[in-house]
């Protein structure tokens, strides 16, 4: 367990090192000059000089990513003078559109994206677990079939079409609700609940239909299996064969796409935050791309990028737990 | 315990005869294809201290004979008729619930398959002790761990304790099944059904598991069904043969009458194609030549008549009447429509030699 951890451990820095060596690359082989885009009118060669070496554009590409490493850990400044920048450690590099150090713009949207994340995977694992127990253990009934019908509508619409029904009919249109605006856990959980609820039913809506088809697939497959003809041999209520003998062994296989549907999500609810306009990191995403906003978009990748990563590791370790075929080595 | 024969839907034709008395038992399954009849009027019985053999190839009816007195085929589409006793209790008309009280406790099945039949994600120690809590609600987990390492210990698990946390895909092929005996056997059950106990495993440790049955049955005098296609296991164990074939009764009687005197051409063929390491072979083995009938179209008349050799020196017959099963030597009966005569003499100059 501890060598596997060091081993899988250093194995997602290095994986870290390189996405964002790639990203970097990649920003800068664009051949669009952000130093023009922040000019704006009026501009002479003399300002875009200028400009190109506050942003140190003009600086060769290793020297660049070198730099942007070395402030991760030390901070640094940008520009000289009084027109100078300061970025503290640690610095994932300075967005000189919005003025402030990139680090601050993603601790300020992460809580937002987390937020919604996190209330709308428990929504949509309980609801699809549920949904896909029961239609699983009425197969073939006309609930079954009525289900099975919501959920292939949950699984073809897209999100930017749920997000605006649920937006514009209850909370715009009828007021049964009000309208979505972020309250941040620590100010009041329950208006912080409140109001993110709309998001995590739109959300769990577009995910839990997917849960719910592989859940009553595995339980359907699952309750075919001898040793649940074991479990009845035994004597046991139907109640225990199902809930501990089926339920044990159908939802061992959902542990790894959960893992991993949170940890995309965690990245940002691109759609979702949009529509409902809050500043998660989706949001920004959205915005630092249209805005050219490149030390933006290069830490929201990266950030992104871990979140899968972890996830990963994460759905890994559990596994060895839960399943005791698999053993860490 | 409370007894419920529901008397109104099927009033008892008599008392039970024996310990288990299954009488006409039906088992039929509605399909999309047609109705399968799995199990086709079926009848035997069996006392405490007994072992009957079922025999007969791949879908015959064999296990679904089986699931049916365990009562696993209530609340599926199955159609069920006929009468199954129980100690005097019957079960065919008994309600679910009253049947689950006795799985496990007064009836318990060992299945073909031990690896599956274990669940996975549960240790083997705890998967016996929750049979044994189930029917020992006031039992400690201390001591129903006791008991199921007793239990192991008893089975021939070696360092039954530590064993107790082993998962199933731990054990090996024997190990798993003596594990699964201990399960069935943990709560003292008066009747064990075997379904193929020893198809998975290889033939030493056959012999040590039916070695083992044998032991335990002497040890706690419980009746045994034991479902196999081997002959050789029914021959080591069983004291009555029951033939299946195409879900019906071919043949049944004593061990000694169905291997010494076998009546029913299928049987002949069974024994003709079994291996014998005490003979000198000069020939090869004879299989029975075609496949066992689909349960859904059962050939008219006789269900073997399309693979039996005899069936033309009946004429007609063996197309179009379906033989009763008939008593040819007081506890030895057979369904076919042979003559005594014809059946003695076919057995004596043909098929006795060559066995």
């Amino acid at each position: 367990m501890g060598r596997f951890l060091i081993r899988r451990v250093t194995g997602v820095i290095v994986l870290l090192f390189v996405i964002s060596f790639v990203t970097f690359g990649l920003f800068n082989l664009v051949p669009s000059n952000p130093a023009t885009l922040y000019c704006g009118k009026g501009c002479t060669p003399e300002k875009i000089a200028i400009i190109e070496k506050k942003l140190e554009i003009d600086k060769p590409f290793l020297v660049q990513y070198g730099r942007w490493l070395k402030a991760i850990p030390l901070g640094r400044t940008y520009g000289e003078g009084d027109a100078i920048n300061v970025c503290p450690a640690p610095c994932f590099g300075y967005s000189f559109k919005e003025e402030r150090p990139v680090s601050e713009i993603v601790s300020a949207a992460f809580p937002v994206t987390f937020s919604i994340a996190i209330g709308a995977f428990v929504l949509w694992i309980v609801g699809g677990v549920s949904v896909g127990v029961i239609s699983a253990l009425r197969r073939g009934s006309v609930l079954d079939r009525g289900l099975m019908f919501l959920t292939l509508g949950g699984y073809s619409l897209p999100s930017f079409f749920i997000g605006a029904v649920v937006l514009y009919y209850p909370i715009i249109a009828w007021h049964w609700w009000p309208v979505p605006v972020y309250v941040p856990f620590t100010d009041n959980p329950i208006e912080w609940a409140r109001n993110l609820l709309p998001l995590w039913i739109v959300i769990a809506i577009l995910n839990a239909a997917l849960y719910t088809r592989i859940t009553r697939a595995n339980m359907l497959e699952t309750m075919s299996e001898d040793y649940i003809r074991t479990a009845r041999a035994k004597g046991l209520s139907e109640r225990k064969v199902i809930f501990k003998h089926g339920l044990r062994a159908a939802l061992t296989p959902i542990v790894t796409i959960a893992g991993l549907d949170l940890g995309g999500l965690l990245g940002g609810a691109v759609v979702t935050e949009q529509v409902f306009n809050f500043l998660g990191l989706g949001k920004i995403t959205i915005k630092a791309a249209t805005d050219y906003d490149l030390p933006v978009l290069l830490a929201v990748t990266l950030l992104a990028a871990f979140f899968i990563i972890v996830a990963n590791l994460i759905v890994d370790i559990l596994y060895a737990a839960i399943d005791p075929k698999v053993r860490l080595s | 315990m409370s007894m419920l024969v529901e008397d109104a839907v099927q009033p008892p034709s008599s008392a039970p005869r024996a310990f288990l008395d299954v009488r006409d038992l039906k088992v039929h399954f509605p399909t999309d294809d047609g109705l399968v009849k799995s199990v086709d009027g079926l009848s035997f019985t069996l006392e405490k201290g007994q072992t009957l053999g079922i025999v007969g190839e791949s879908g015959s009816g064999k296990s679904v004979t089986a699931q049916a007195v365990l009562g696993l085929h209530k609340g599926t589409r199955a159609h069920i008729s006929g009468e199954i006793w129980l100690d005097g209790q019957e079960l065919v008309h008994a309600g679910a619930e009253d049947v689950r009280r006795l799985r496990g406790s007064k009836m318990a099945m060992i299945f073909q398959d031990p690896l599956s039949a274990l669940h996975p994600y549960f240790k083997v120690g705890a998967q016996i002790a929750e049979g044994y809590r189930q029917y020992h609600p006031d039992a400690s987990k201390a001591e129903a761990r006791d008991r199921t390492i007793e239990m192991l210990r008893r089975v021939g698990i070696p360092n039954p304790d530590k064993r107790f946390s082993d998962y199933g895909h731990q054990f090996s092929g024997g190990m798993r099944q003596r594990a699964m005996i201990a399960m069935a056997l943990v709560n003292d059950p008066s009747l064990l059904i075997a379904d193929e106990p020893t198809t998975a495993l290889d033939v030493t440790v056959q012999a040590q598991i039916i070695d083992l049955m044998k032991d335990l049955q002497s040890e706690f005098g419980s009746a045994i069904i034991i479902i196999t296609h081997d002959l050789g296991v029914v021959a080591e164990i069983a004291d009555d043969v029951l033939v299946m074939y195409g879900g019906r009764c071919a043949e049944y009687g004593t061990a000694d009458d169905v291997f010494y005197r076998p009546q029913h051409p299928y049987a002949w063929g069974l024994l003709g194609s079994v291996t014998r390491l005490d003979r000198v072979r000069e020939e090869r083995l004879r299989p029975i030549p075609g496949t066992p009938p689909s349960l859904i179209s059962v050939p008219s008349g006789c269900a073997f008549n399309p693979r039996c050799t005899y069936a033309p020196l009946n004429g007609d017959r063996c197309h179009t009447e379906r033989p009763n099963l008939v008593q040819v030597l007081p506890g030895h009966s057979v369904a076919c429509h042979l003559s005594d005569q014809q059946r003695t003499d076919i057995f004596r100059d043909e098929i006795k030699p060559t066995l």
